[in-house]
C-alpha cells in the first residue's frame, strides 16, 4: 500500500487484488496477483505495462465488470471506504456511473450504433439523476459543450458513426462524467485516436479531473501519456506491481530493470535518423510464474541466479525503495544504466 | 482588376468556409436503417425483388379490379367434355380449368390467399420466436437452456412433416394452416435472434453502458436487441418465400383451406394435377406464380441482409 496524501482518504483503495480466471478442466491463469494501490481525490494515477500484464482486468475487476463464471476475484477493492467486492449488482449498478465510471479504449464499439448519441447520454442522465424530457436533453447538450464538442444540439441528433473518432471519446468522456463520478477510470482512452485528438483527448480529461478532484485511474502502455497527467505510477508486470514511484523519479531514476526497458523503447527524436530502436528482449508470453521467482528474470539483461526462487530460497517481494517509492527487484538498475541503454 | 476578381475569391473562399462543419442538406442523424434503405435502392437485385414483391401485392389488393371475370364462374362449363378443356381463346387469355373457371382471374384472387397465408403465418412466428430468442438470450443460464432445447425439439421435426401434423391436429381450416407454419417458423427465429443476441451482449458498448450503470433491463432492450435484429429481418423475409411455398404445399396435400371461394395457388395445382395430360399448362401458371413470388421475396431478403451487414458489403 502506497501512502496517501490528504485527511479525507483514498477515493479508491484496492487491496491485494487477485484475479484468476479458471475454466474447467484447464490451468488458472492468474491475471491480477495480489495488486495494492490507492488513489486519493483530485489525483491521477498511471498504471503502465505491456498488453496482457493485467491492468485492464485490474480496472475491470474495480468496475464488478468481469464475467462471474470461471472468474475468481479476492481481496478489497473499496470506494470511498465502501467494499465492492461481493457488493450486490444492484448496489454495484448504483455506484456505476455515478461515483465511478469508466472509458474504454475504443470510443466506436463502446457507442451503441443503433442509437443516437443524445438517447445515449439521456439514459445516464435518467438513470442516476433521474432527469427526463427537455430538461435531461439540454443538460446533455451542456455536457456536450464542456467536453468541447462543437454544435452540441446538433450532435446529439446524430448516431455514433456520424462523429469522428476524437468526438466519440469525447462523448463517451462527456457521459462517464455526467454525475461527476468520484473515480474515473480510464483504460488506454488514446490508443484508438490519432497523436493530435489523443493531446487533446488528455488535456480535456486532466481539466475535468482538476476541476473536479475527481481521482483518475490512468490505464496505458504509453509512457507519454503517463509522462503528461499522471502524479503517481505503477508499473505491472505479469499480474503484479513490480515499481511504483512518483511520476518525475521514475522517468528520472527508474530502478525495476523493465521500467528501464520501457523507457528506453521510446523511441527518441534526437537519436537521429537510423538509429536502431531498443525493445525489451522476448515477449510479454516469456514469463515464469511469481512463484519460481521474478517473472521478468528470462527478459531481464541483469537478472542473475538468485532472481529464482530455487536459488534464493524466496519469492522477490515488493518493498519499500526509499522516497515513496516501491521496487520488486533484487538487482535494480543504478541512475546511470537507463541513460546508457537509450543511447546505444 | 485584378484585385476584383481578388476579391472576389476571397468571398468565395470566405463563404466556403462559413460552410464547413455545417450539415449540409437533410439536416440531423442518418440513422443504420435509412443508410440501409439508401444503400438498397442503389443494389439492382433488390430492386428487382421490390417490383416482384410489389407487384404481386398491388394485384393481391386490387384482385377485385384486375380480374377480367369472376373468379367462380363455371362460364365454359358447357365446352369441356371427358377428355378436353378449351383452350386460350377470347376473354380467356389463360384459358380455364376443367370446371370452365377463367384461369388468369383464379391466379389474380389466388395471390391474396397466398400472400396472406404467407404474411400471417410468418408474423406470427416471427413474434413467437423473437419472444423465445430475446428470452433466452437476455436471461441466459438454465432459461437459456430450457428454451433452447424445447426449440431443437421443434427443429429436429422436418417443416412440412411438422406442418402436416399441426394442421391435421387443429384441422382443415385458413387459421389452422397459418398456425401450422407458423410453428415451423418459430425455431429459426429463435435461434437466429439467441445467437445474434449472445454475440451483442459483451460487445464494448454493452459493456460500457454496464459500466455506466444502466439497468440491465435498459441494456437488452435499448441496446442489445436493437443491435441484433438484423438478421431476424433477413431472415423475416427470407420466411416469407418459405411460408408461401409451404402453404402451397399444404394446400396441394389437400391440408390447405377447405373453403373453395378462395381460390389458392396450391390448390390450383392440385387440381391441374387430375388434367395434366390435357392441359399441362394449368399447372404450369400457378407453379409460376409461386416460383416468382418466392424469388421476389428471396432476392429482397438477400440483398436486405447485404445491405444490412458491413460485412457484406462490396
Amino acid at each position: 500500500m502506497s501512502a496517501v496524501g490528504g485527511a479525507a482518504g483514498p477515493v479508491l483503495q484496492v487491496e491485494d487484488l487477485r484475479v484468476r480466471f479458471q475454466r474447467r478442466g484447464e490451468v488458472a491463469t492468474h491475471a491480477v496477483d495480489g495488486v495494492s494501490f490507492a488513489v486519493a481525490p483530485g489525483e491521477t494515477v498511471g498504471l503502465v505495462g505491456e498488453s496482457g500484464c493485467g491492468k485492464s482486468v485490474t480496472s475491470l475487476a474495480t468496475m464488478g465488470l468481469l464475467p462471474k463464471r470461471g472468474v475468481h476475484v479476492s481481496g478489497s477493492v473499496k470506494l470511498d471506504g465502501e467494499e465492492l467486492l461481493g457488493a450486490g449488482d444492484r448496489t454495484l449498478r448504483k455506484l456505476r456511473g455515478k461515483d465511478m465510471a469508466m472509458v474504454f479504449q475504443d470510443p466506436l464499439s463502446s457507442l451503441n450504433p443503433t442509437v443516437t448519441i443524445g438517447t445515449q447520454v439521456v439514459e445516464v442522465l435518467a438513470e442516476h439523476r433521474g432527469m427526463k424530457g427537455d430538461a435531461a436533453r439540454r443538460e446533455a447538450e451542456d455536457l456536450l459543450d464542456r467536453v468541447g464538442i462543437p454544435d452540441p444540439r446538433r450532435r446529439l441528433g446524430e448516431y455514433p458513426h456520424q462523429l469522428s473518432g476524437g468526438m466519440r471519446q469525447r462523448a463517451l468522456i462527456a457521459m462517464s462524467l455526467a454525475c461527476s463520478p468520484r473515480l474515473l477510470i480510464a483504460d488506454e482512452p488514446t490508443t484508438a485516436l490519432d497523436v493530435t485528438i489523443q493531446a487533446q483527448i488528455l488535456e480535456l480529461l486532466r481539466d475535468l479531473v482538476q476541476g473536479s478532484g475527481t481521482a483518475l485511474v490512468m490505464i496505458t502502455h504509453d509512457l507519454g501519456v503517463v509522462a503528461g497527467l499522471c502524479d503517481r505510477v505503477h508499473v505491472m508486470y505479469a499480474g503484479r506491481i513490480i515499481e511504483t514511484a512518483e511520476r518525475r523519479d521514475l522517468f528520472a531514476r527508474p530502478r525495476h530493470p523493465y521500467t528501464g526497458g520501457l523507457l528506453a523503447s521510446v523511441p527518441r527524436l534526437d537519436g537521429g535518423r537510423g538509429a536502431p530502436l531498443t525493445p525489451i528482449r522476448g515477449s510479454a508470453r516469456d514469463t515464469i510464474p511469481w512463484t519460481q521467482g521474478c517473472a521478468f528474470a528470462p527478459r531481464c539483461d541483469v537478472a542473475l541466479d538468485d532472481c529464482l526462487v530455487e536459488v534464493s530460497g524466496s519469492e522477490v517481494e515488493l518493498a519499500d525503495d526509499g522516497a515513496g517509492r516501491q521496487l520488486r527487484c533484487r538487482h535494480p538498475l543504478t541512475p546511470a544504466v537507463p541513460t546508457a541503454g537509450a543511447h546505444p | 482588376m485584378s484585385a476584383a476578381l481578388g476579391d472576389r475569391r476571397r468571398e468565395k473562399i470566405d463563404a466556403l468556409a462559413a460552410r464547413a462543419g455545417q450539415v449540409p442538406e437533410g439536416e440531423g442523424g442518418v440513422s443504420l436503417t435509412r443508410s440501409a434503405i439508401r444503400r438498397l435502392r442503389r443494389d439492382p437485385v433488390a430492386i428487382i425483388g421490390a417490383v416482384i414483391v410489389v407487384v404481386f401485392v398491388v394485384v393481391a389488393v386490387l384482385a377485385p379490379l384486375l380480374a377480367p371475370r369472376d373468379p367462380l364462374a363455371q362460364t365454359l362449363l358447357g365446352q369441356v367434355r371427358q377428355g378436353f378443356i378449351p383452350g386460350a381463346q377470347d376473354g380467356f387469355p389463360l384459358g380455364v380449368d376443367q370446371l370452365g373457371r377463367d384461369t388468369l382471374s383464379r391466379l389474380i384472387y389466388g395471390s391474396r390467399q397466398s400472400l396472406l397465408i404467407g404474411v400471417v403465418s410468418t408474423v406470427l412466428g416471427l413474434v413467437v420466436g423473437m419472444g423465445l430468442g430475446v428470452l433466452a438470450g437476455a436471461f441466459g443460464g438454465w432459461v437459456d437452456t430450457l428454451v433452447m432445447r424445447f426449440v431443437d425439439i421443434l427443429l429436429s421435426i422436418p417443416g412440412l412433416l411438422m406442418a402436416i401434423s399441426v394442421s391435421v391436429l387443429l384441422g382443415r381450416n385458413q387459421y389452422a394452416l397459418m398456425i401450422a407454419i407458423a410453428v415451423t417458423q418459430v425455431p429459426v427465429f429463435a435461434r437466429l435472434l439467441r445467437g445474434s443476441m449472445l454475440s451483442q451482449r459483451d460487445k464494448d458498448y454493452a459493456v460500457a453502458a454496464r459500466a455506466l450503470g444502466v439497468k440491465r433491463s435498459r441494456i437488452v432492450f435499448g441496446h442489445v436487441l436493437p443491435n441484433s435484429l438484423s438478421p431476424v429481418i433477413v431472415q423475416g423475409t427470407l420466411s416469407l418465400a418459405t411460408a408461401i411455398i409451404e402453404a402451397a404445399a399444404l394446400s396441394f396435400l389437400g391440408l390447405g383451406d377447405p373453403d373453395i371461394s378462395r381460390p389458392e395457388w396450391g390448390a390450383m395445382l392440385a387440381n391441374a394435377q387430375e388434367v395434366l395430360s390435357i392441359r399441362p399448362e394449368l399447372a404450369v401458371y400457378p407453379a409460376l406464380c409461386i416460383i416468382v413470388v418466392a424469388l421476389g421475396f428471396t432476392l429482397l431478403g438477400e440483398s436486405l441482409r447485404e445491405a444490412l451487414d458491413p460485412k457484406f458489403r462490396r
